[in-house]
């Protein structure tokens, strides 16, 4: 299948390409021979696809094993750089906006982005610099560590809910204004973003996770 | 709720269906009917054993009626369904089920989920054309949790006891749809319900 093909039935897949380091003007190459241009496993870029365009998408145990673990991580580490560097800053324009007309409550709605952007921030980090070094260390075979991948589900905390609160907040909250074309852009960027987020989490919920404790399950076999 | 919840499993394969009576019945809340192979029997089975949640396999069903599990039912059925997935099923045939269970999550992730589902279809039910203005009392907590204060303290203040906070808070959340304190915070600064000081 052309990639082209693919984008045109789905065209939530062209939000991936970056994160795959693909870049547009493929004409009329097949996804392998995008793929293996840009040292992609076509198999992982497809599991997240199928993720990105199908709800409720659920991976077989197979397509989990098979994942690349070094091109899952570092998806999504470039993920969280995506969230970071452009989903969050654009929406927060929006919002300086829409505080700059909403009085008192401006800074108060400031706030609340600024802390939300925070907790977000500190979740990021902590994949980063404890989970992800963990799995890649456990999954080249180092033993002995305390930490399991059961810790980070448990610490996998719904990053979600502050974001479906400010969308709650905007639409139905605040009192009306004048701007009413920037508001309902920056919904649709908060949805589009929470819906981005909600799919990031399922790579990480029905790959990552079921990945290393597959990886964790053989270990504990071998030891004993 | 002292009556524990009924649950029918119908599941073809007897490993899955062993496996889930097993962490079901273990659990202590649930009472796990004869397990049904097929959906032959779907309508029957209903009306004799009257269960308040199915667990079904969709692609146990005719392909034909997969998108509406319900019409297998009798008309007057008031059951939580939930499908079992442990394949790729299509999404549009999920959407007929009130919840989903994936086989592979914890064993008591799976305990844990159904009870939750049983609880919102619950609520979802006697809660049809209620009113979501907040009353006087959960505007009451709400300004408090604004505030910052935990559910104990909130319950010492109020004089009421931590349950009945816990579910001010969990209408409260319903009715707004905000989850988050810091997003209950905006909500009572925006409703001029805290003193700005």
């Amino acid at each position: 299948m052309r990639l082209a093909d693919l984008i045109t039935m789905s065209p939530n897949v062209i939000l991936m390409l970056p994160r795959f380091g693909i870049s547009m003007g493929f004409g009329e190459a097949t996804v392998d021979e995008i793929c293996r241009k840009n040292k992609v496993s076509t198999e992982f870029f497809l599991l997240v696809c199928n993720v990105y365009s199908f709800d409720d998408y659920v991976p077989t145990i197979q397509e989990i094993e098979q994942t690349d673990l070094s091109q899952l991580l570092s998806y999504l580490t470039a993920s969280h750089r995506y969230y970071q560097e452009s989903r969050l800053p654009h929406i927060e324009t929006h919002l300086q906006h829409l505080a700059d007309q909403a009085g008192r409550f401006g800074s108060v709605l400031l706030k609340f982005y600024a802390d939300y952007k925070a907790d977000l921030h500190k979740h990021f980090m902590y994949e980063e610099q404890v989970a992800f070094p963990y799995i890649k260390s456990r999954c080249d075979g180092a033993g002995g560590s305390s930490y399991k991948i059961a810790d980070y589900a448990r610490s996998h905390s719904n990053v979600e809910d502050k974001l479906n609160d400010l969308i709650q907040i905007i639409f139905k909250y605040l009192p009306a204004m004048m701007m009413i074309d920037e508001t309902i852009e920056m919904v649709f960027d908060i949805l589009q973003f929470s819906a981005d987020l909600n799919k990031h989490s399922v790579i990480e919920d029905k790959i990552l996770i079921p990945y290393v404790a597959l990886v964790e399950e053989r270990q504990k076999k071998v030891s004993k | 709720m002292s009556r524990k919840i009924k649950i029918l499993i119908v599941e073809p394969s007897v490993v899955i269906s062993v496996g889930l009576d097993r962490i079901l019945s273990l659990s202590g809340r649930y009472e796990v009917l004869p397990v049904l192979a097929d959906a032959e029997n779907l309508a029957a089975s209903y009306d004799r054993y009257r269960p308040d949640v199915m667990l079904i396999n969709p692609t146990i069903l005719p392909y034909t009626k997969r998108q509406s599990v319900r019409s297998l039912l009798p008309e007057h059925a008031h059951v939580l369904l939930v499908a079992i997935v442990y394949q790729y099923v299509e999404p549009s045939v999920l959407k007929a089920y009130n919840a989903i269970m994936d086989i592979r999550e914890p064993e008591e992730r799976i305990v844990q989920q159904i009870s939750e589902s049983v609880e919102s279809f619950h609520s979802m039910v006697k809660n049809e054309g209620e009113s979501y203005e907040l009353t006087e009392r959960e505007t009451a907590v709400l300004v408090l949790v604004a505030k910052g204060m935990m559910s104990k303290e909130i319950a010492e203040k109020l004089n009421i006891s931590v349950h009945t906070v816990i579910s001010h808070r969990k209408n409260i959340t319903r009715k707004t749809g905000i989850k988050s304190v810091a997003g209950l915070a905006v909500y009572a600064v925006l409703h001029n319900l805290m003193d700005m000081e």
